[in-house]
């Protein structure tokens, strides 16, 4: 076995040190009763060959051919294969956590550049060190919410990421917090005197999509100050963050807390993890926030440096009366993103926002011309609902021909009547006029 | 840029000195030419760029489509650069970095073993990492059949009938663990109040049952570091939802009461955790479901190779007994015929406690797992667990009497010394950890489990060779000398890496966590 070094000469020389005389006598602290007596039923071992055939069939059966027309949450990009070749550097990819940062200081540099690049896409001014995953940072930003504000109902929109929504009362779940949902408009923008006569003197938080679930460019400056005039929190969520570099930062429309996935910087869509969870914050709710986060200090002959800090709200130390239980987060998918970022830049970002935007307005063209209209009529980036009939059938006819062609979107809103034919596509830089030429002619085929 | 990082020539004096591999033969830490290297923010030039795009077609202009308000231009502070400066910029950041690529990296629980090149291939092929998690059915069979017998694997190595994939780390699946456990006490009419957590547990325990509003109580090991079933019986009472225990525990020691305790709990209607942060010692040998166990949390990335990555990402499933199957959270994947699918509409499972994670959980360490588990088969499964104990074994033989050990018990995977021996003469658990490093070793765990004061936690896995080993030994008895002869150096230490040691408490007192225009930390 290739990972396993040990001779039967140095087993037997370790096993006269340790004072025994075979390895199973390390093992007599396990009770005999409990131990197992068979081998595991598990497929017998493989060799290398052998196993690359074999995830080769895995991953054929796998259709990914042409890049996906699906976004809804999860962004095919274009990685530049100078990402991943640094990845792979050992000294990032078989680290931990930093806790001796005397021999951390790429990750921790590294961290505290991720931080830097969070703050400066959503506008405000401490980032953490990664979340799981966009839903997740969600639930973490409303119990945030909650702890800070001491109320217990929050306001979410309908037009929200339905799986944030999902994982946002999964967390909720034991605390006992009411989760009031306000419905979206005609125009897929959250219907904002709902949002109003929802938010009360009990509301810890106001929650959208931004861009929203539908890829339309929701309404964050209005609900903000909703939310504001309420003495609740505005958190907004964005999981199309290559949006950011060409929509106004969260933070400059009002939002407290921004959160969401830097997935499609650097990561692909991998079937939907890992992907690197962001969460950014207003000055002063630092001490309410969770997880790792990475400070600039100095050493003891007064060079600059990094290290791990603000680390008594976290369980480690806090244990039960930690901000949150969360532990190891997403290091080296954030570092993905921050190598990206780094190579994108100030010009680099701006010019794939803006292809994006473009490519998004390319397919509404390319519908529109093959005959289907939007679902709603507010400012879409790079993704949009389709009036295209049956989208369930539209779905199945394309698959056979290899292409994913988006999402039902009544497959989460089945008792809205209005997403009966709602299909909902993106386009990105990977998606050329051509391929999205013969999307549209597939879709009315 | 007028040198950010306060580096000085002059800086490089002293650092020479210290531990030398060749004056005592130990582990070969020597200093290589480390670049200094400011942040990507302070440096690079207006208008260059490291990518390289397709243009932006003419005719689409966001103004005419989207608020002028909730447009912006380019983002101010944002680094421009080319490609080489950025390759250069990382890895060069990766050179102050120790990864068990480097070295040995025995860091106790967190179970710092090989993680195979392969799976890195296999993670990107294609097919895997460019398949949209919402991809129909019919266009995503690999990805389905690939979580379902990973599922199939992690619950018979662990003696469960079914496992949730999605959490996505070790703390989400505590997490899980304990809504499950809190449902089926819902169900059951009254949720309870209380989890009883013995002192050597990870802070993650605590902080996961406070999440899902238990109030804990600690229990006190026994002399001999195991918890005793008559502490278990004389706090268990039926306002108590669940106990949590690791085991192995954190001292590396067999909770060899596990089954009465099991007994104890559920005569009392209550359900067992397990955290499997230490399953690494038991693979193949003995079976948490088959102690007692309701439910575990697996760490893939511990036990199961995938890459730790500077703190993740993780990916943290969970075995559960028959009793919490409906309350599984969404999603699972199903076989029926010869055709997998996902179950993610809570109608087919009416009493799930929802979803944790986006989607289906972290595909990508998925395919790292199941390409270890792949490649070792039952045999190899149970020769890990074989010799990482003989490792830790070995490593506890060779120093014992050089460093004091808090508990003479037997342990398994990993061992737990202090700094008893050390500390008149001034020198703490922080100063051996810290001169460990100029030795060319990542140091073992520190300060942990709370039960041992100034614990030095060692977990050398199964991956590393005997001379590894030896030369960590060495390195240590040379360090426990020193520690006597010369404590100074120890204060002084780390000499070797790119920063001494950092002012923890300024970071904290003052707080600069992201770069500004003209920063400076002195």
């Amino acid at each position: 076995m290739r990972y396993h070094p040990h001779t039967p000469g140095d087993v037997r020389q370790m096993l006269d040190v340790c004072g025994v005389s075979s390895i199973s006598d390390l093992f007599r602290s396990i009770p005999a009763r409990l131990r197992l007596e068979r081998p595991l039923d598990v497929p017998a071992a493989t060799d290398e060959v052998s196993l690359l055939a074999e995830f080769q069939r895995l991953a054929a059966r796998n259709r990914t051919e042409h890049p996906p027309f699906i976004g809804a949450g999860a962004y095919a990009h274009h990685v530049p294969p100078v990402v991943d070749q640094l990845l792979l550097r050992g000294e990032f990819f078989t680290a931990y956590t930093p806790y001796q940062p005397e021999i951390a200081q790429g990750t921790l540099q590294a961290l505290f550049e991720w931080q830097t690049f969070v703050t400066l896409l959503t506008g405000l001014e401490i980032s953490n060190a990664s979340m799981y995953d966009g839903a997740s940072a969600t639930a973490e930003a409303v119990l945030l919410a909650t702890r800070t504000t001491s109320r217990d109902k929050v306001v979410v929109s309908a037009a929200l990421h339905p799986e944030y929504r999902k994982v946002l009362s999964t967390y909720l779940a034991s605390t006992g917090d009411e989760i009031v949902t306000v419905p979206y408009g005609p125009d897929g923008r959250t219907d904002l005197a709902a949002l109003d006569a929802a938010v009360d003197d009990r509301t810890a938080a106001v929650v959208l999509g931004y861009p929203n679930f539908f890829g339309v460019i929701d309404a964050l400056p209005e609900a903000a100050a909703i939310a504001k005039r309420g003495g609740a929190l505005a958190i907004s969520a964005t999981s199309e963050a290559v949006s950011l570099g060409l929509l106004q930062a969260p933070g400059a429309l009002g939002a407290d807390v921004a959160v969401g996935t830097l997935q499609s910087f650097g990561n692909g869509v991998s079937f939907g993890g890992p992907a690197p969870g962001f969460l950014a914050i207003r000055e002063g709710l630092v001490r309410q926030m969770p997880g790792r986060v990475a400070g600039a200090t100095v050493d003891r002959t007064g060079r600059r440096g990094f290290v791990l800090t603000l680390s008594t709200r976290e369980q480690h130390i806090r244990r039960e009366k930690a901000t949150s239980n969360i532990c190891t987060n997403a290091g080296l998918a954030a570092l993905a993103a921050t190598i990206h970022l780094s190579l994108l830049g100030k010009g680099g970002l701006a010019h794939l926002a803006r292809l994006n935007h473009a490519r998004g307005k390319q397919l509404r063209d390319a519908m529109k011309k093959a005959g289907f209209g939007l679902r709603f009529t507010g400012p879409t980036f790079n993704e949009a609902a389709f009036e295209v009939g049956d989208a369930q059938a539209v779905v199945d006819r394309l698959a056979k021909r290899g292409i994913a062609a988006g999402v039902p979107l009544s497959r989460w809103y089945p008792d809205d009547p209005r997403m009966k034919g709602a299909l909902l596509s993106v386009a990105t830089e990977l998606h050329t006029p051509e391929l999205i030429e013969l999307f549209a002619q597939s879709v009315r085929e | 840029m007028a040198n950010p990082t306060g580096w000085k020539p002059s800086m490089e004096k002293g650092a020479a000195a210290g531990a030398d591999s060749q004056e005592n033969g130990l582990m070969g830490a020597t200093r290589g030419l480390a670049m200094e290297e400011p942040l990507v923010f302070e440096q690079g030039s207006p208008g260059r760029v490291g990518v390289s795009l397709p243009p932006v077609p003419a005719g689409a202009d966001p103004a005419a489509e989207i608020p002028a308000a909730l447009l912006r231009g380019e983002i101010a502070g944002m680094p421009e650069m080319g490609e080489l400066e950025v390759v250069r910029h990382f890895t060069r950041l990766s050179q102050w970095n120790w990864g068990i690529d480097t070295g040995f990296y025995p860091l106790g629980s967190c179970t710092m073993k090989y993680n195979p090149k392969s799976s890195e291939a296999l993670a990107r092929l294609p097919g895997f990492a460019g398949a949209h998690p919402l991809l129909p059915g019919s266009m995503s069979q690999g990805a389905l059949e690939l979580i379902y017998e990973l599922e199939r694997s992690l619950s018979e190595v662990a003696g469960f009938p079914a496992s949730v994939m999605s959490p996505a780390a070790g703390a989400q699946g505590e997490l899980v663990g304990l809504m499950m456990i809190r449902a089926y006490h819902v169900a059951r009419g009254n949720p309870r109040h209380k989890v009883l957590i013995p002192d050597t547990a990870h802070g993650t325990n605590p902080a996961s049952a406070a999440f899902n509003g238990y109030s804990t109580v600690q229990l006190e090991s026994g002399p001999d570091g195991r918890l005793h079933p008559e502490t278990v019986a004389k706090a268990m009472d039926e306002d108590v939802a669940a106990i949590m225990i690791t085991n192995p525990n954190t001292l590396g020691i067999f909770e060899s009461h596990i089954a009465e305790i099991a007994a104890i709990v559920h005569a009392k209607g209550g359900l067992v955790y397990g955290d499997g942060a230490n399953f690494n010692a038991l693979l193949g040998v003995a079976r948490p479901g088959d102690m007692g166990f309701d439910v575990m949390q697996y760490n893939l990335h511990k036990t199961f190779a995938t890459p730790h990555g500077g703190g993740g990402p993780g990916s943290g499933p969970v075995g559960v007994a028959e009793a919490l199957i409906p309350f599984m959270p969404l999603p699972v994947v199903v076989k029926e015929g010869e055709t997998y699918r996902l179950v993610t509409d809570p109608a087919e499972r009416p009493s799930t406690v929802g979803k944790v994670r986006e989607f289906w959980g972290n595909m990508g360490m998925f395919v790292r797992a199941w390409a270890l588990i792949r490649e070792l088969g039952p045999e190899g499964l149970r020769r890990v667990a074989e010799l990482a104990v003989l490792n830790a074994n070995y490593v506890r033989s060779e120093l014992k009497g050089h460093f004091n050990l808090p508990y003479e018990t037997e342990t398994l995977h990993e061992v737990v010394f202090d700094d008893k021996l050390q500390k008149d003469a001034g020198v703490t658990t922080m100063d051996l950890a810290k001169r460990l490093i100029d030795h060319g070793s990542h140091p073992p765990t520190v300060y942990f489990p709370l039960v041992v004061h100034g614990a030095l936690m060692i977990e050398p896995t199964e991956t590393e060779s005997k001379e590894t080993l030896d030369q960590f030994v060495a390195a240590m008895r040379s360090i426990a000398a020193e520690s006597k002869a010369n404590p100074e150096a120890l204060k002084a230490a780390p000499l070797k890496t790119v920063r001494a040691r950092l002012d923890e408490t300024r970071a904290a007192r003052k707080p600069v966590l992201r770069w500004t225009p003209g920063m400076k930390v002195e």
